[in-house]
C-alpha cells in the first residue's frame, strides 16, 4: 500500500520498491519535491526541446539550484545534441544510473546516451517505450534536485500517458505548451490542451515560438508561419490558458542548438533571448506560488 | 475478393524522424503537382495524434461514409482527382485528442490500409507522423504485400533534424523500404522586401546526409510564406502561385517521382 507521497515513509516503505515514483518520494522526504515542469506540444518541430534546453540553462544560472533535464523522446532524442553532450554514455553505480552533467548543477538523461551510434534507431512499440520511461524515473540517481524539466515527443500517446501516470499528478507542477503561430500547429495544440485537462495536468501556459522574423538587413518583419486564426494569443483567450510569451525566429537559436551551446549565453542581445528570459521568470513565479499555496494548506 | 489497393499503381511513404519538418506539406504539394500532371492521387494520413492533411485541403469538417468495400475517401479539388483518408474525418470534435496507446493505433492503421475504397489511383502518398514507432512499424507491415515504391525522407537543414533523419534511414533499411530520396525543406528564406537570404534553420544538412547515406537528393525547398498561407487556407499552391519561391523545388520533386528513375521492375 502506498504510504502517501507526502508521508515521512514516502519512498522508503517496503511497498515503495519498484514504484516509479520511489526516488522522487525518497528524495522528497529530506526536502521538498522538485518543481516539475513538462514541456509539451501536440505538434512536432515547434521547439519543445529547444525550449527545454533553454529553460534548463536559464534555471541553472542560479548555481544554488540543482536542475535535472529528462528527455523522454525515445525515437527522436534531441536533448544530448542541444546540450553539447552528444556521444556521452550513461554510467551505472550502486545507486542507479548517473545523469550526464553539463554543469555541476545541471544533469541530463536521454535515451540518446544509451545509443552507441548516431545511426541507431529505436524502433520500439509503445510498451517497450513505457518500460524505459519507467526506468528513467525509477533508476536515475539525480540526487536532490530543485527543478525537473521533462522534454516530450509530439503527440498524445504512450509517452505522455506514461509520464503523467508514473509521475502522478502530485509530482507535476504543470505543463508548458509550445506552439507556432499558424492554425496547422494550433489545431494539434488544442488537442494537447484537452489532453492536459483530461489527465488533470495543470497548464502553466503556452509559448508561441517562431513568432515572426525580422530581416537582419532591411529590418522588415515577415510572418513566415502566419497566424491566420489569431495565433496563440487568440487560442489562449478562447481556452482560458495563459500566454507566457512570444519568441521570434532567430537563426542563432538553431545554430546554438546544433553546436550544443546555451543560446541565452551566445546571443544575450537577441530579442528572442529577452522573450525567453521573461517566460522563464514567469515559470519560476508560477512554481514559487504553488510552493506558497502548498505550504499554507493544512 | 479484390483488395482495396489492387487499383493503386504506386505507393510511396513520406517519412522523417523529426517532427515539424514538412512531411504533410511535401505530401500535399507532391499530390497537387502529380494531379496537375494528370495523375489520380490519394493521400493516406496515418498521423493519428496530429492529422494535418484534411486541414491543408480545407476539408477538416468532412465526414466519411461506408460503402460495400469499406470507407469512401474524401475527394478534393475541382476535378476530384485527389482523394484523402485521415483520422480527422472520424473525430466528432476537431479538438478531441486521440489519446491512444500503441495497440489501438495499430488496429486503426491496419484498417486504413485495408479498408479504404481507393478505386484506381496512379499514386497513393502515405503521410506519417514523426518517429520510428507503432504507426511506422504497422504501416510498413500492412503495406508490404503491396510492394511500395519506397519512401521520401524530409528534413530541415540543421543538425538536430538531420540527427533524427539518420535514424529514420536506419528504420528504412531494417524495414526493407527503399529510400527514394531526401528533401531538405525550410532551406533558406529570401526576404520579400529586400531579397536578402537568411538561413534561419541553417543550410546543407539534408544534402550532406543524402551524400553520406548514398541516397538521391531531391532538392532544397526554401521557406515561403505564400506556401504557409496556402496551407492555412486550403489553397492549391501549385496552381495559384507558380512564381512563388518554393514552386520550382516542389515541381522538381514531383518531376523526379514521375520520371520514376527508381521504377520497380515487375
Amino acid at each position: 500500500e502506498c504510504p502517501g507521497t507526502s508521508s515521512a515513509q514516502a519512498g522508503r516503505a517496503a511497498a515503495c520498491q519498484g514504484c516509479p515514483n520511489q526516488s522522487l518520494c525518497a528524495g522528497g522526504a529530506a526536502g521538498p519535491d522538485p518543481d516539475t515542469v513538462l514541456v509539451l506540444s501536440g505538434k512536432g518541430g515547434v521547439g519543445k526541446s529547444t525550449f527545454s534546453a533553454i529553460l534548463a540553462h536559464g534555471l541553472a544560472a542560479d548555481e544554488a539550484k540543482q536542475v535535472a533535464l529528462l528527455d523522454i523522446d525515445i525515437c527522436g532524442p534531441s536533448i544530448p545534441k542541444m546540450m553539447g553532450l552528444e556521444g556521452e554514455q550513461v554510467h551505472q553505480s550502486g545507486s542507479g544510473w548517473s545523469p550526464v552533467y553539463v554543469e555541476e548543477n545541471l544533469g541530463v538523461m536521454s535515451v540518446g546516451f544509451l545509443l552507441s551510434s548516431p545511426d541507431d534507431a529505436v524502433i520500439w512499440r509503445g510498451p517497450k517505450k513505457n518500460g524505459l520511461i519507467k526506468q528513467f524515473l525509477r533508476d536515475v540517481d539525480w540526487g536532490e534536485i530543485d527543478y525537473l524539466i521533462v522534454d516530450t515527443p509530439p503527440g498524445t500517446s504512450d509517452e505522455h500517458l506514461s509520464i503523467v501516470q508514473y509521475l502522478s499528478a502530485a509530482h507535476i507542477d504543470g505543463a508548458v505548451i509550445i506552439t507556432t503561430p499558424q492554425e496547422i500547429s494550433l489545431q494539434d495544440v488544442r488537442k494537447e490542451i484537452n489532453f492536459c485537462h483530461k489527465v488533470k495536468l495543470p497548464i502553466i501556459g503556452v509559448v508561441e515560438n517562431m513568432s515572426g522574423f525580422i530581416c537582419p538587413k532591411c529590418k522588415n518583419e515577415s510572418q513566415i508561419f502566419p497566424p491566420t486564426t489569431g495565433g496563440a494569443e487568440k487560442m489562449c483567450q478562447n481556452l482560458n490558458v495563459s500566454l507566457l510569451g512570444k519568441v521570434p525566429l532567430d537563426p542563432q537559436i538553431g545554430k546554438s542548438c546544433d553546436k550544443g551551446q546555451s543560446f541565452l549565453s551566445e546571443a544575450p542581445e537577441s530579442p528572442a533571448t529577452s522573450s525567453y528570459r521573461n517566460i522563464i521568470q514567469r515559470i519560476q513565479e508560477y512554481c514559487d506560488q504553488r510552493h506558497f499555496q502548498e505550504d499554507n494548506t493544512i | 475478393e479484390r483488395s482495396n489497393l489492387a487499383g493503386v499503381q504506386h505507393i510511396l511513404l513520406v517519412l522523417s524522424g523529426k517532427g515539424g519538418v514538412g512531411k504533410s506539406t511535401i505530401s500535399t504539394q507532391l499530390a497537387l503537382a502529380l494531379r496537375h500532371s494528370g495523375k489520380k492521387v490519394g493521400i493516406l494520413d496515418v498521423d493519428l495524434c496530429g492529422p494535418s492533411i484534411p486541414r491543408m485541403f480545407r476539408v477538416q469538417d468532412s465526414d466519411v461514409h461506408q460503402c460495400n468495400s469499406g470507407w469512401v475517401p474524401v475527394f478534393v479539388g475541382q476535378d476530384k482527382n485527389i482523394s484523402l483518408m485521415s483520422i480527422a474525418f472520424l473525430l466528432e470534435k476537431p479538438d478531441d485528442a486521440v489519446v491512444w496507446r500503441g495497440p489501438k493505433k495499430n488496429a486503426l492503421i491496419k484498417q486504413f490500409v485495408a479498408d479504404v475504397a481507393w478505386g484506381d489511383l496512379d499514386f497513393l502518398v502515405v503521410d506519417t507522423p514523426p518517429g520510428t514507432s507503432d504507426e511506422h512499424i504497422s504501416t510498413v507491415e500492412a503495406l508490404r504485400p503491396y510492394k511500395p515504391l519506397g519512401a521520401i525522407l524530409v528534413t530541415t537543414p540543421q543538425a538536430v533534424s538531420v540527427g533524427d533523419v539518420r535514424r529514420e534511414l536506419t528504420f528504412c533499411k531494417k524495414a526493407g523500404l527503399k529510400v527514394l530520396g531526401i528533401v531538405e525543406n525550410m532551406s533558406g528564406f529570401v526576404c520579400p522586401h529586400c531579397s536578402e537570404c537568411t538561413n534561419i534553420f541553417s543550410k546543407g544538412g539534408g544534402e550532406e546526409l543524402a551524400k553520406h547515406a548514398g541516397v538521391p537528393f531531391l532538392g532544397c525547398v526554401p521557406l515561403d510564406p505564400q506556401l504557409s498561407q496556402s496551407l492555412e487556407e486550403g489553397k492549391d499552391f501549385i496552381q495559384e502561385f507558380p512564381k512563388s519561391a518554393a514552386f520550382p523545388a516542389l515541381a522538381h520533386i514531383a518531376q523526379q517521382v514521375l520520371d520514376g528513375t527508381w521504377q520497380q521492375t515487375s
